[in-house]
């Protein structure tokens, strides 16, 4: 039902998430925002279970913040991903499961550009690429295709476009917008919603 | 129960890690202080099942509840149609009144909308003891929040600690879902004004009784509780009611979410979905409500055709749900508290809505006769015209 997807260039992360919220058959908000914020460089995107979701990504992310009031200094992506797996893990074999899917990105001053897959088992694989969701299906073999480690911003657009064109053509549900972000060494910068909405 | 928590009570009673909720035998939940609980990844408690109490096998608890939950006939669930919308004059809460359990119906006139104080009501659908005890604990916390803090909780607020403390308890058969509807007020810096203002908030309040009556509680809460809250809401209010040039919707409804007070409403769901929007439905009458609000729901709608518009997408909603109808409640809330519209029986709107459209149809029926009748005078006059 829900979308999320990620792409590292050599310099920068582009991702983009659905914006439905819905609760069985209604969409009840077409503007939901699935990206967090963990820091000035990284996002986390979260999808899963109604509650879960939210509560596991504010949990990470308020931790993170703390970890740099602590510390005086921000935790790196790698760190961040390893830190969220952790607890995912933990969580697993709990009475209490966090069933969310997660794709974490983050721009590192000395490693550059990461992307970081995990799943609700809290598998945890460094990707160029990566997509969650039944949308991942239609869109993992075209990523195949057409992903290059050089690839620019604006290619990396292209190809983002390219699958999301196939969600429309192929996927059962209907998902009208996507919410667009880049990272890259300046921060997160927000990107025209895709597709555009003519006005 | 604040009392109880002001005081302490229960404090020491648990020998393990502070807890928010522990069922004692009878399965009521009493409430410690909130303590945080470095060790515990989550500073919330863990679900009932885990709590370990000396005198009561863990197992026991849960087997009891599980004999007790009951079986829902199919998924789409919560049998009632409620909603709530903001516009430019505050937010407009309705509900049905039917209380149904599978068959049969339980209670004709409940009542789903509750006030939480003088400027937030809920509405509450899902199993309705859980609806009736959440509101209470929802309610006692927000009072113990404005005594500690000294200002009112906002909508927001309110939201993430309801969805906070049913948090630990997804899973089980707790089936809330809330809407909270409501007015967000700013703080003021001038206190010393307030006495004068109490008075201006009187009249206020009084002048505002168009066709609904004001309840006795609201007037009183907004008077008392709030005195200094009303005093800049009305001042921000009437900055606020100037009309927006702008057509768009979008427009003025960020520009009030961006502001600090303003009409919000919030949806809070024990499975854990909390949602801020413009427009919120919930229940199995749902659907319909939603195609209805969808196509009338402008930001600059007038306060009775947003009453109007409420009004009939309830109607349309129990029409054709069968676990709606009866009445609908209809709650106003602007920066002065909530109004409540006097509860009205939609059977007869149906059999008023039935004349409407004989007589509609009448009309056209005449009409069309008349074109016609038109029509021939104009075409023997062609035709004398020609031959």
């Amino acid at each position: 039902m829900e979308y999320l997807i990620g792409i590292q260039g050599p310099d920068f992360v582009l991702v983009a998430a659905d914006n439905v919220a819905a609760s069985s058959i209604i969409q009840m908000k077409h503007d939901y925002d699935k990206m967090f914020k963990l820091s000035e460089k990284i996002l986390l995107l979260c999808v899963g279970e109604a509650g879960d979701t939210v509560q596991f990504a504010e949990y990470i992310q308020k931790n993170v913040q703390l970890y740099k009031m602590r510390n005086g200094y921000e935790l790196s992506p790698a760190a961040a991903a390893n830190f969220t797996r952790k607890n995912l893990a933990d969580y697993l074999r709990s009475r209490t499961p966090y069933h969310v899917n997660l794709l974490l990105a983050g721009y590192d001053e000395t490693d550059g550009p990461g992307l970081y897959y995990m799943d609700h088992l809290s598998a945890l694989a460094k990707a160029p690429f990566a997509a969650h969701g039944y949308g991942a299906f239609l869109t993992l073999s075209i990523l195949d295709r057409y992903y290059r480690p050089d690839l620019t911003r604006e290619e990396a657009v292209d190809l983002l476009k390219k699958c999301l064109e196939e969600l429309n053509k192929r996927f059962i549900l209907n998902l009208p917008s996507f919410t667009v972000r880049l990272i890259d060494k300046d921060g997160i910068h927000d990107m025209e919603k895709l597709p555009v909405v003519p006005k | 129960m604040a009392l109880q928590d002001v005081c302490g009570f229960l404090e020491t009673f648990d020998d393990i890690s502070p807890c928010t909720y522990q069922p004692n035998e009878m399965g009521y939940m009493w409430r410690t202080p909130f303590e945080f609980d470095r060790d515990s990844a989550f500073h919330f408690v863990s679900p009932p099942q885990q709590f370990r109490r000396k005198n009561r096998a863990p197992n026991l608890f849960s087997s009891t509840f599980s004999s007790l939950s009951p079986h829902q006939p199919f998924q789409l669930s919560h049998g009632t149609t409620t909603l709530g919308f903001i516009f430019q004059d505050g937010v407009i809460a309705a509900a049905d009144t039917r209380a149904s359990c599978k068959g049969l119906i339980c209670c004709p006139i409940s009542q789903k909308i509750m006030p939480i104080h003088s400027h937030l009501v809920v509405n509450t659908s899902g199993s309705g003891a859980d609806c009736m005890l959440w509101e209470r604990i929802l309610t006692r916390e927000m009072r113990l929040y404005q005594l500690r803090h000294r200002k009112r909780l906002s909508v927001n607020g309110a939201a993430k600690l309801l969805s906070m403390m049913l948090h630990p308890f997804k899973g089980t058969n707790v089936c809330v879902a809330a809407t909270l509807c409501g007015w967000d007020g700013e703080e003021t810096q001038a206190t010393l004004k307030s006495c004068m203002e109490i008075t201006d908030v009187k009249e206020a309040v009084e002048q505002d009784s168009n066709a609904s009556t004001i309840s006795d509680e609201s007037a009183q809460g907004s008077v008392k509780m709030a005195s200094i809250n009303e005093q800049a809401e009305i001042s921000k209010d009437t900055q606020a009611l100037n009309p927006t040039v702008s057509d768009q919707n979008t427009n003025n409804v960020l520009s009030t979410l961006g502001r600090r007070s303003g009409p919000r409403v919030c949806y809070v769901c024990s499975d854990g979905l909390q949602l801020k929007g413009e427009i919120i439905s919930v229940g199995s009458g749902s659907p319909y409500a939603y195609a209805v609000l969808d196509d009338g729901w402008r930001w600059g709608m007038t306060v009775d055709e947003a009453v109007a518009l409420a009004r009939e997408a309830v109607f349309r909603a129990t029409h054709w749900d069968a676990y709606s109808g009866n009445n609908v409640d209809l709650f106003h809330i602007t920066a002065h508290g909530w109004r409540r519209r006097d509860r009205e029986d939609l059977k007869e709107e149906y059999y008023r809505e039935r004349e409407r459209e004989k007589k509609k149809i009448k009309e056209r029926e005449k009409e069309r006769q008349k074109r016609e009748g038109d029509e021939l005078v104009e075409g023997e006059a062609y035709s004398v015209h020609c031959g």
